[in-house]
């Protein structure tokens, strides 16, 4: 094992500007963050206070175990849209009864909970997480159901949700709802296709049409607690499997449901006692560059998220700007692959491809530590085959099937996103670091690539280039890349999982490792025809 | 000569005798009850034997399974301890016509000090000051507040006051189910009842030859329900007092011979604030409260009790006195809850700087440990909830009662509530420092004061912080997944965390975060926590440094700090419907039996009116409407066992018109 040195200067100027400039970053991010939490705003809290009903976030508060953590999902999911930042839907990983569970709590202080088109990417992406990973799924139901004015966008894909949940019931993958309020028509089939529900009395409705309805399309009379009350599924319909007598009593019952799932990892378990690194997750702040085009070390990352900053580098005299090697975190054995001067020659790809494959091998999962601009660009490069070059590792990449963590630590360029497992790539978990970017290509590049292409296009029709228009477009198109590569807006589109602080990577890592060991870890038989 | 000695007792008794056996080269034999199959006293002893059951009459109370017991396992002699046959004359006589030592009075003492009546007559006879009897058939209002006592009785069963003559014919019948019920006689007399006074009494030993000892005389005053809670060598009252020790000791020698004495006794006086004194009873046995005069004279009594029933000889006069000694009884008892005994499991009992157990320490100075019970014990309801007696001894006074209290605060006391709170105040009590003891102490006090918890309000609160910081660490370590991760770790933080505790004062919420800049807890300034661990935590406020330990039983947490213990229960964090009670419930205080019912379904009563008797740990507790309003309900009927928190009954309160 080798115990990874430090050369970072925590009385250097740099030190000192990067951390404030990354904190002001992180400021920013909380600002953010706390629009997600408040949820409807005051005085929707207050009024769904006053029914004497628990928000979103304490019901999952309450249902996870004491002092156990919770990673949320997307927290700026809707980020620059019209709708509020979080989605009006909760999602996370948390522990309950002593299993991991992947939690989605609707938010009914934001428009009774109803159904945008950013929360249905959000549920969707979560049931991704749990399909992949194997967490029971568990909903905290509480929804008016589609946005109508967006529910073109919401109706067709909508859909899903409730196959997921039966692909999930079908994998093995126990399902629970909730259900403390409505959840009507379409909603109807979340608990509908659950293997396990639970229906708060008085407050549950869960029926395919309302009383209003009803009367339109039969005459009949009705009313709510007959169509769809907690006690009438209970006891007449038999969709709710328990009735609860109020919310904690809900609570109580979801996680009695959970400790008998009998569930078991498949995932081998992690060493017991990992050390903690052997640098302080403080430094992450002052290290990183906040300006992209400075290049860092990634080893010195490495050497505050990895057990006792031990990291055995493979390959290190060959491709050095990227860094490969075998680490463990928080008792999981990992392999990590980071960028080390931005740029991906021939040989940092071919020396990724065989790195992925040795990982593919011993079942290890690996780690991608993402500060790229891209493969390398050039006559030189071409000719030597870069194209091939960035196939193989994205061959690789592809066709890896142990379980990919990608962290943009900073820039994510060009292919180099693709190769470094960007999202596409479908990383089981994928987290951005406040300052990262990412883009085709830089902000800056872009621009210019357009005003060569337009003064070419200019002078082949033989008029004058308007240089004074060309500035002010460069300016612009610079700018509006340079905002829709930012973290927020990324992050917003649902590009990455989160948002996170630098100095919570290690633990979101240990997190979404041991997430990631609910399901079997194996290394993949087959890749595509690697041109060599 | 005596070879081996059966002890005919249990607890902390019973290890004493042992431990004097052992000095001694005598061999022990313990009897046993089944509840106390597996207690200290057993383990000790060389060898012992089961006395079937558990209930006193069955057991410790049964002369021929005693002397059964005796007989197999090979002892010469029988030790009756305190309490139990002690002080029975027809036991005493069973052993010595077994052929086997008695260690104890001859029968004829035992019978002249037996009835309370009986001795008080001698007494009066043979020139020692008596208090008027008076028979309860002749007692007028002018006679009041009158005193009951169970003429066959000890360690204040069966004794009552009464201050309203209407109250004494009801009185009179309790007492004497209770006489009755633990000594098997129901005489009761009465007696003028002096509020304030002086307990004192005198260690006699005498020998067959015509030698009798006032050893010294030993206070009392600070008595519960006419239970002893803390004496003391020499009495402060005697000290006051010239020529008073003198008169007393004259008087004890003179009780001793009357009746032809011989062992170790104890005469028993009540003395007003000027000295002047009354002859109470005479206690034919080995007390309780020996051991301060063992400190303050360094003699073994038990040994000298050996040596007397093997004939021998005392020196003409006793050695002298040195220094003063205290002694607390530990109690499992709730004194701000009426005194109410505890049973359950005693996790931990241990206390700091003990130089010396069941003897006299060899130092100048000491802190003496008597203890009946271990870690893990089960106190029951058959016995008394006495866990140990604490005894300090130092040059002064003083010295002696603040070692002691700084001992009992520090001791580690897991499991029951105890007295230990209360005996710590008492100690510390200014009065009490200045030697003003009377047997009004707790009244003129107040209980609310002495009674109070030593955590005040600002330690309980810490405390339950420090509890919650144990919990957190102790959940975190025994997680079965992501227990690497921070406590309650959030990336997107929306509340702090919280716990809910049950402390001495009733509920408590804690609402804390452990950020990366450290601990956050609401309503606490200036807080940092420096260590958490299951059984540790440290934090200082404002710059003091502060440390707690920790031990959690199922849902009991206790903190333990330099000053003082607290405990909390962790109630659930959810509630089952299914667990609900009925509002009005009357639920058992403690395991016991149901001896009365007053009530039937459908009465109307009214708020303090009495409902039902329960008898637990040999007293009766009445158990009273909480409410003005209607019997609803009543699952429990006479003679019936019920388990703590049983509902007795169900009142269903009348709506205010």
């Amino acid at each position: 094992m080798t115990v990874l040195r430090t050369a970072v200067d925590r009385e250097s100027v740099e030190y000192t500007a990067n951390r404030d400039a990354l904190l002001a970053k992180i400021v920013e991010l909380d600002v953010e963050q706390a629009h997600a939490v408040a949820g409807g705003g005051e005085k929707n809290v207050t009024r769904h206070h006053k029914r004497g009903k628990l928000l979103a976030r304490e019901r999952i508060e309450l249902l996870l175990d004491p002092g156990s953590p919770f990673l949320e999902f997307s927290a700026l999911a809707a980020w620059g849209s019209d709708f509020t930042v979080g989605a009006s839907v909760i999602t996370g990983i948390g522990v309950v009864n002593g299993v991991e569970c992947m939690i989605n709590a609707s938010d009914p202080t934001i428009r009774g909970g109803a159904s945008n088109p950013w929360t249905l990417k959000k549920v969707l992406r979560a049931n991704e997480i749990a399909l992949q990973n194997r967490l029971p799924v568990i909903g905290i139901v509480e929804s008016g159901g589609a946005d109508l004015p967006t529910q073109r966008e919401i109706f067709v894909p909508g859909g899903r949700m409730f196959r997921d949940l039966t692909r999930l019931s079908a994998a093995g993958i126990p399902t629970i709802a909730l259900v403390f309020g409505n959840s009507t028509a379409g909603g109807a089939y979340i608990p509908g296709m659950s293997d396990y529900v639970v229906m708060v009395k008085e407050r549950a409705k869960v029926f395919l049409a309302g009383p209003p309805l009803v009367k339109m399309a039969t005459g009949e009379e009705s009313d709510d607690e007959s169509l769809g009350g907690a006690e009438m599924h209970a006891r007449q319909s038999g969709l709710a499997d328990y009735f609860a007598a109020d919310e904690q009593d809900a609570i109580r019952i979801g996680r009695q449901i959970v400790g008998r799932l009998n569930w078991r990892k498949q995932g081998p378990a992690p060493k017991p006692d990992p050390a903690p690194p052997l640098y302080d997750e403080q430094d992450l702040l002052g290290l990183i560059p906040s300006d992209l085009k400075v290049p860092f070390d990634p080893r010195e990352v490495i050497a505050r998220i990895v057990d006792g900053s031990e990291f055995d580098e493979f390959k290190p005299l060959y491709g050095s700007s990227l860094v490969t090697g075998w680490a463990q975190l928080h008792g999981y054995p990992i392999g990590i692959l980071a960028n080390a001067r931005g740029v991906l020659f021939g040989q940092e790809a071919q020396k990724a491809a065989q790195f992925i494959q040795l990982a593919n091998k011993s079942d290890t999962p690996l780690l991608f530590l993402q500060n790229t601009t891209g493969y390398m660009v050039g006559k030189e490069y071409e000719q030597s085959g870069i194209i091939k070059h960035g196939a193989l590792m994205i061959n690789a990449v592809s066709n890896s099937t142990v379980p990919h963590l990608t962290v943009t630590m900073g820039a994510s360029y060009g292919a180099g996103n693709y190769g470094m497992c960007g999202r596409a790539y479908g990383p089981r978990f994928l987290f951005t670091w406040p300052n990262a970017k990412s883009s085709v290509m830089g902000p800056a590049q872009l621009a210019g690539v357009l005003s060569i292409v337009a003064r070419q296009s200019a002078e082949g029709r033989g008029q004058p280039y308007d240089e004074e228009a060309d500035v002010q477009m460069r300016a612009f198109v610079e700018a509006q890349i340079e905002e829709q590569s930012l973290a927020p807006a990324m992050s917003g589109m649902l590009y990455d999982d989160g948002i996170i602080d630098p100095r919570d990577t290690r633990t979101v890592l240990g997190i979404a490792l041991s997430a990631i060991h609910n399901a079997p870890v194996k290394g993949a038989s087959g890749y595509g025809v690697f041109r060599l | 000569m005596i070879t081996s000695v059966l002890v005919a007792n249990r607890g902390e008794i019973a290890r004493r005798v042992f431990r004097t056996c052992r000095d001694l080269g005598i061999s022990t034999v313990a009897v046993y009850s089944d509840a106390d199959a597996d207690s200290p006293h057993v383990h000790e002893a060389d060898v012992a034997v089961r006395l079937p059951g558990s209930a006193p009459g069955e057991t410790y109370l049964r002369t021929d399974l005693i002397i059964d017991a005796a007989r197999r396992a090979g002892a010469d002699a029988v030790h009756p301890g305190y309490g139990f046959l002690s002080e029975n004359a027809a036991f005493a006589r069973a052993v010595i016509d077994a052929g086997l030592s008695w260690i104890g009075p001859p029968p004829e003492s035992i019978d002249s000090m037996g009835s309370k009546i009986r001795a008080k007559q001698l007494m009066s006879e043979a020139g020692v000051p008596v208090l008027a009897e008076l028979h309860p058939d002749a007692v007028t209002a002018a006679d009041l507040p009158v005193l009951i006592k169970a003429s066959a009785g000890g360690g204040g069963r069966g004794m009552r006051v009464v201050r309203q003559l209407a109250d004494l014919p009801r009185e009179i019948e309790s007492a004497q189910a209770e006489a009755s019920s633990a000594f098997g006689d129901p005489t009761v007399f009465c007696e003028p009842y002096l509020a304030t006074g002086h307990h004192i009494e005198v260690q006699v030993m005498a020998d067959a030859h015509g030698t009798v000892w006032a050893v010294g005389e030993r206070e009392c005053s600070i008595q519960r329900r006419h239970q002893k809670v803390v004496e003391e060598a020499p009495s402060p009252l005697v000290e006051r007092i010239g020529g008073m020790r003198e008169a007393l000791f004259d008087a004890a020698r003179g009780a001793a011979q009357v009746i032809g004495y011989t062992g170790a006794g104890t005469v028993e006086f009540l003395a007003d604030g000027a000295g002047k004194f009354f002859f109470l009873e005479m206690n034919t046995r080995l007390q309780v409260e020996h051991p301060v005069t063992e400190c303050t004279t360094g003699l073994d009594l038990v040994a000298l009790q050996f040596d007397i029933a093997d004939g021998g000889t005392l020196p003409a006069d006793p050695p002298a006195t040195r220094g003063h000694s205290i002694e607390v009884r530990l109690y499992a008892e709730d004194p701000a809850a009426d005194w109410q005994p505890q049973s359950g499991v005693l996790h931990r009992i241990a206390v700091p700087g003990v130089t010396a157990e069941f003897a006299v320490s060899a130092s100048p100075a000491g802190l003496r440990l008597d203890s009946g019970v271990a870690d893990g014990s089960q106190i029951g309801i058959h016995y008394d909830p006495m866990l140990a007696k604490v005894i300090s001894w130092a040059p002064t006074r003083t010295q002696a009662a603040l070692a002691l209290a700084g001992a009992l605060a520090r001791s580690t006391l897991h499991g029951l509530t105890t007295n230990r709170d209360l005996l710590v105040n008492v100690l510390r009590h200014k009065a009490f420092l200045a030697g003003e003891t009377d047997t009004s102490f707790f009244d003129q006090h107040g209980l609310d004061v002495l009674a109070a918890p030593l955590a005040d309000d600002a330690a309980e609160r810490l405390a339950t912080l420090a509890a919650t910081l144990s919990i957190d660490a102790a959940e975190r370590a025994a997680a079965k997944v992501l227990g690497g991760i921070p406590s309650g770790w959030r990336n997107v933080v929306s509340q702090p965390q919280w716990r809910d505790l049950d402390g001495p004062s009733g509920a408590r919420h804690v609402r804390y975060q452990l950020t990366r800049a450290g601990l956050e807890a609401d309503g606490f300034a200036d807080i940092d926590l420096i260590a958490h661990t299951p059984t540790a935590v440290v934090l200082t406020v404002s710059g003091v440094r502060h440390s707690f330990d920790i031990a959690r039983y199922g849902s009991t947490v206790f903190v333990d700090s330099s000053t003082a213990s607290v405990r909390f229960e962790v109630p659930d964090r959810f509630t089952d419907p299914a667990d609900q009670v009925a509002p009005g419930s009357l639920l058992a205080p403690m395991p016991g039996s149901v001896i009365r019912v007053a009530v039937s379904v459908g009465d109307v009563v009214t708020a303090g009116q009495p409902i039902l008797w329960l008898e637990a740990m040999k007293m009766q507790h009445q158990i009273n409407s909480p409410a003005d309003g209607t019997v609803a309900e009543l699952p429990v009927s006479h003679g019936q066992q019920v388990d703590v928190g049983a509902i007795l009954a169900v009142v269903i309160p009348t709506l205010a018109p």
